[in-house]
């Protein structure tokens, strides 16, 4: 047990670790959608190619849009492109930096999906069958067959039970052709993945890697601001609520007397507890504005330094010291964002 | 046992995981239903259309009212779209936000189902078999139309005596088949393209109305579950004041119970406190009344 709620907090913990994990789940579901489907390829001479090569680009596109759709950073990478300028510059290496990383992590599926048809050659075998090479694999100087009809045989080998060309060339020499041919393509595809993949890790640091780590942090920032902004949010509605239904149910006793002589102690400690988290937003007009504001205007990104103490012990002297300290920023000023 | 109550805990943290949760259940109960239905094709010519456009279509709207049934949102939503105004004003914005959070949750389910039936074919091959062109098949090039009209209509069925062994009623499988795969995938394709433009423009539209909606559509949810609670409360205490009086009524007859009354009256104030003055039925019937038909402004100051 403990170890599955390590796990999950693991992959809770930031975005980038519940994106991973997405990731993966999506890689592990497309190899099982690639075995789930059922492969017919309809042995017709132009339905093959549009068939063959289809399946084996179709899907992953499909696989590459889910994976930006499924990352809730994208709204929120579109959210900071529009947003107006207010008192918050705008980053562009930011924005760049979040849409690299999630067009990364939107490859994989795809990739696996392709590697793995190259692997098992069945949409190869069925878009190249009928540019086989009949003259070296078979017997080309067959008679009385026009290009349409050698066409409309070849297109015919991958589904074994109709085949009827058996004296033109073995459908088993032309299936282990064209497997062995995709099944060379499908290793050189995912040799040069790979070889992406370590290129781009390995040669990253040497290329402005200060300017990386700046995007990276804001960018992790921006996440988890978004993310207590919403928490902060649904507290806030929270204790509206109750606030709210607590003056309403005062409001509709008709023993108003009676109900102020209690003064409910419990009840008031809730109340007093809920007012205090309302953060002074008490109405909907305002809660819109606060809002609104949020969207057109974000704060900079500065916090306010500590009020100075008053009169810290010197109520003997009279004298107040010659040199008040400054004021020690507890926060680093990270406004090079700006 | 923890491991469940973490999962059930992290699914009830906000309502919008609640239906996420029942969508993405509902998906999965769509996918093994069509996996455990047993399609069998009548294979004859006037049925097979109706059968299998019947059994693509038919599921799909009932798997859509399931999910509008299961989603307790779409209860708050009627209830915000119907009440008076009263007190309190209603935003339209809120409720058509509401509405199509509910009907996109809905609509996966029937859309996986669709799109399972289109990419296994068996639906497309035993509702279009009959609509084949004969000519274009060499097996039932010289047949009579009645007779062709037969056998097309055999073709779903691999068993029938007549088309077992028949190469064409093969050809005519697989075109159907291929026709079909390839229109599940571009329906997948078309869909996955809307979701994403979708994600992706929205914050261009509108991005402060939005944040309004969402958070006024997540209050309304809250209050709700909130008041119920407290009226849930407020219920126990009646029933158990109400007991009270009836036992104290009885004083007379049960001796052993005086020396308690001191103790039970303490609790009784503490109580009767959190019964807020509300301590009859008309006063409880009125509430729930007034909460309808005039919600309270939402101003807390």
């Amino acid at each position: 047990m403990d170890k599955f709620r390590m796990i999950f907090q693991f992959f809770q913990s930031n975005q980038e670790s519940f994106m991973n994990g997405i990731c993966g789940i999506m890689a592990l579901a497309s190899t099982q959608m690639y075995s789930a489907f059922d492969f017919n390829c309809p042995c017709l001479p132009r339905y093959n190619m549009a068939y063959g090569l289809g399946i084996l680009l179709v899907p992953p596109f499909i696989l590459f849009l889910l994976g930006f759709v499924l990352n809730n950073n994208i709204s929120m990478l579109a959210e900071e492109w529009r947003r107006p300028q207010g008192q918050r510059g705008k980053d562009p290496s930011v924005l760049r930096y979040m849409f690299c990383s999630m067009a990364q992590r939107a490859m994989i599926a795809p990739a696996v999906w392709v590697s793995v048809t190259l692997l098992d050659g069945k949409c190869i075998t069925c878009a190249f069958c009928t540019s086989v090479p009949v003259e070296t694999l078979g017997n080309a100087s067959h008679p009385l067959l026009s290009q349409g009809e050698i066409q409309r045989v070849l297109a015919r080998i991958p589904c074994k039970e109709i085949y009827n060309g058996q004296e033109l060339i073995a459908s088993e020499v032309a299936i282990r052709y064209l497997r062995c041919i995709s099944q060379a393509l499908g290793w050189c595809f995912v040799l040069l993945m790979t070889t992406l993949a370590f290129l781009v890790r390995s040669l990253r640091p040497c290329f402005s890697q200060a300017a990386f780590l700046k995007s990276r942090y804001w960018s992790h920032y921006i996440d988890i601001e978004r993310k207590l902004f919403d928490e902060t949010c649904a507290e806030h509605a929270r204790s509206f609520a109750k606030v709210c239904i607590q003056q309403f149910f005062e409001g509709m006793s008709t023993d108003l007397v009676a109900a102020r002589c209690h003064l409910p102690r419990k009840a008031s400690e809730d109340a007093g507890e809920a007012s205090k988290k309302l953060l002074g937003i008490t109405d909907q007009g305002t809660m819109n504005i606060a809002l609104k504001s949020w969207h057109r205007c974000k704060p900079p990104l500065h916090l306010h330094p500590p009020a100075l103490p008053s009169g810290n012990g010197w109520a003997g002297e009279g004298q107040p010291p010659v040199h008040l300290s400054t004021p020690r920023r507890e926060t680093a000023a990270y406004y090079s964002l700006v | 046992m923890d491991r469940f109550r973490m999962i059930f805990q992290y699914f009830q943290s906000n309502s919008e995981s609640v239906m996420n949760g029942i969508c993405g259940l509902l998906a999965l109960a769509s996918v093994k239903m069509y996996t455990c239905f047993d399609f069998s094709c009548p294979c004859l010519p006037q049925y097979n259309m109706a059968y299998g456009l019947g059994i693509m279509f038919v599921p799909p709207v009932i798997l859509f009212l399931c999910g509008l049934i299961l989603n307790r949102q779409s209860l708050v939503m009627l209830d915000e779209w119907r009440r008076p105004q009263g007190h309190r004003k209603k935003d339209l914005a809120v409720i058509r936000y509401m509405c199509s959070s509910i009907v996109q949750r809905a609509m996966v389910a029937p859309v996986i189902w669709i799109i399972v039936t289109l990419l296994d074919g068996k639906c497309l091959i035993c509702a279009f078999s009959g609509s084949m062109d004969p000519e274009k098949f060499v097996g039932f090039a010289n047949v009579t139309p009645v007779q062709v009209e037969q056998l097309l209509a055999k073709v779903p069925c691999k068993d029938d005596e007549l088309v077992r062994n028949n190469t064409s009623r093969k050809a005519v499988s697989r075109y159907l088949r291929c026709w079909s795969q390839a229109l599940g995938w571009s329906i997948l394709l078309i869909l996955i393209v809307a979701a994403f433009l979708a994600r992706w423009l929205r914050p261009c539209f509108n991005q402060a109305t939005l944040l309004q909606a969402r958070h006024w559509s997540n209050y309304i949810d809250i209050e709700q579950k909130i008041f119920e609670e407290t009226c849930c409360e407020h219920s126990r205490l009646f029933a158990h004041k109400c007991i009270l009086h009836f036992f104290e009524s009885m004083r007379q007859e049960i001796k052993l119970h005086s020396f308690n009354l001191p103790r039970q009256g303490e609790r009784d104030e503490g109580e009767e406190d959190l019964l807020r003055g509300i301590t009859d039925q008309d006063q409880v019937n009125k509430l729930l009344k007034t909460w309808y038909y005039d919600k309270p402004p939402l101003d807390v100051s």
